[in-house]
């Protein structure tokens, strides 16, 4: 069982700051880090994972430093987001080369590729294999020392459905087994089918975290914004007020368009093609927006 | 201080197949030009001293060593994958240690081995000439291979860089500006070289205590910061 905390961890580079003074405390179990691209997260694992000094703060492993403290790793196995990793070798030759560097021979190296399945491939360069055979390997190689926490920096980033699922079983695994796993996703769906915990980080700072029933909520239940075009834009606004589903309706006269609010996303959705219909008009335009990944987000900050 | 799976895994880096080329061309070159001027001009001992001097030493020495010093940490630290040697409870300069030591080792092999055999094929080891610049070599691919080394743990253009020294420097500077050659591991070679050689064909600018004790500091000075290096290397993230 081990404890990962940053205390007040701040990072930036030159005059940009990554990372906004961040104190959380990862536990056992599989956590989720959620945030859109650049918020922050690769610099947070890398910090996490001793490859890069905090500019301020403090990241310790069950009181542990992490930064330049090789004795460290072996209890942190880390599964890096970049592609590059001995592409001459066998996936046997690589885990096994893990395995050593651990102190560890051949058996540790051959139940590591049979947790991740791999063992039918394991005689293939690296070279040849798919991204999730990739993925898989890279696992293996953190796993093979049996590490009591789990650092994966956008683990499911270009794995096909099936994939994607075997590993989110692993990882499950792994938090039953009472590991400490983080993995970072800028996918609201993949987080909140895998973790039990999330912290969220937007722009650098850690907007929230907690329990995903209650952040899932903070997201969907946030007013969303749509813009409609359609044969008679007035008839339409008419209509849609009447439902308790919108809140708010402006005719944008330069764009030619409705801009709605909507409060009830489900029943909005299912209601705007039936009022067009029932009122015989056609639906020109029906864009989202604000469905961009940030503006979700930075509901969150404000809440 | 040595760790055998981090060597394993730097000689097949190294010796990879495109990399053995370049490797392989040059000592190539320096055989057939000691298998042609032998058998254009007949053994001569100034001949087989000026082979030796001006193409083995001070060019296939310095580029093998650009090459197998750079070579042996550039590339994981470019594409990340030194992630995978970073992330063991292994020390750094251990890391370091030992990939100096498998650069040092090809370094030797692709210039000291050529060296000596274009040496015997020139003129048969007349005046220990062979023998002189192959130790020059051996050397030479210490210090070169740690300067290297550490380049390739500093720069991403550590290649780049690298054959700069060795050509520019050591060459085209040594050459015009005198004092440029005090600081020149190829003339620290030859002082060593010089040593070892009978008569006056090899000759250095720098005197052999000196040149000991410069060849020493770069290559401990080298290896000692390219380890604080790693242990304080950043790898950025994708962001």
């Amino acid at each position: 069982m081990s404890t990962l905390s940053l205390d007040h961890v701040s990072r930036w580079f030159g005059n940009v700051v990554a990372v906004n003074d961040i104190t959380m405390t990862i536990g056992p179990g599989v956590t989720g880090l959620l945030g859109p691209n650049g918020a922050g997260k690769s610099t947070l694992i890398n910090m996490m994972g001793g490859f890069l000094a905090p500019s301020t703060g403090t990241v310790t492993l069950d009181g542990q430093p992490v930064w330049r403290n090789e004795a460290i790793y072996r209890h942190i196995g880390i599964v890096p987001e970049r592609e590059a990793m001995y592409d001459f070798l066998t996936g046997r030759e690589f885990v096994l080369a893990n395995a050593e560097l651990h102190g560890l021979g051949a058996e540790a190296a051959r139940k590591a590729l049979a947790t991740v399945e791999m063992e039918y491939a394991q005689d293939r360069r690296i070279a040849t294999y798919s991204k999730g055979m990739r993925q898989r390997v890279k696992m293996a190689s953190a796993l093979v020392h049996d590490p009591s926490l789990l650092l994966l920096d956008e683990p499911f980033n270009g794995m096909d459905p099936r994939q994607r699922m075997q590993l989110m079983d692993l990882l499950r695994r792994m938090g039953d087994e009472g590991r400490t796993v983080l993995f970072s996703s800028h996918i609201l769906e993949e987080v909140e089918q895998l973790a039990w915990h999330i912290e969220v980080v937007v722009a650098g700072r850690h907007a929230a975290s907690g329990d995903y029933r209650r952040i899932r909520r903070l997201m969907t239940d946030r007013p969303h914004r749509y813009l409609v075009r359609s044969s008679d834009d007035r008839a339409l606004a008419a209509a849609l007020i009447a439902d308790p589903s919108t809140s708010g309706i402006e005719v944008d006269l330069a764009e030619g368009a409705l801009r709605v609010q909507a409060v009830d996303f489900g029943r909005f959705t299912a209601l705007l093609p039936r009022v067009a219909r029932d009122h015989g008009i056609r639906l020109l335009t029906v864009s989202p927006s604000d469905e961009s990944l940030e503006s979700v987000f930075s509901y969150l900050v404000a809440a | 201080m040595y760790d055998p799976t981090v060597a394993r895994l730097t000689y097949r880096a190294l010796l990879g197949r495109r990399r053995a080329l370049i490797l392989g061309a040059l000592p190539l070159l320096l055989l057939v030009i000691a298998v042609a001027v032998r058998g254009l001009s007949g053994a001569d001992d100034q001949t087989a001293a000026d082979v030796l001097g001006g193409f083995a030493l001070a060019t296939m020495v310095p580029i093998i060593g650009v090459i197998a010093g750079t070579g042996a940490i550039g590339p994981e630290i470019d594409d990340g994958s030194v992630v995978y040697l970073l992330s063991k409870p292994v020390k750094r300069p251990t890391i370091i240690f030992t990939k100096l030591i498998v650069a040092i080792a090809v370094t030797m092999v692709f210039s000291a081995v050529p060296t000596m055999i274009a040496g015997l094929v020139l003129n048969g080891n007349g005046q220990q000439i062979a023998v002189a610049y192959t130790v020059a070599a051996l050397v030479g691919s210490i210090a070169y291979a740690a300067l290297f080394l550490l380049l390739g743990t500093v720069s991403r253009h550590a290649v780049v860089f690298g054959l700069v020294y060795a050509l520019i420097w050591e060459a085209l500077f040594g050459s015009l500006v005198p004092g440029a050659r005090t600081l020149s591991v190829q003339q620290w070679s030859l002082a060593v070289a010089q040593k070892v050689a009978d008569g006056n064909l090899v000759t250095s600018d720098v005197g052999l205590p000196t040149a000991t004790v410069l060849l020493v500091a770069v290559t401990v000075l080298a290896t000692w910061y390219a380890g604080q290096k790693l242990r304080s290397l950043t790898l950025a993230g994708e962001e």
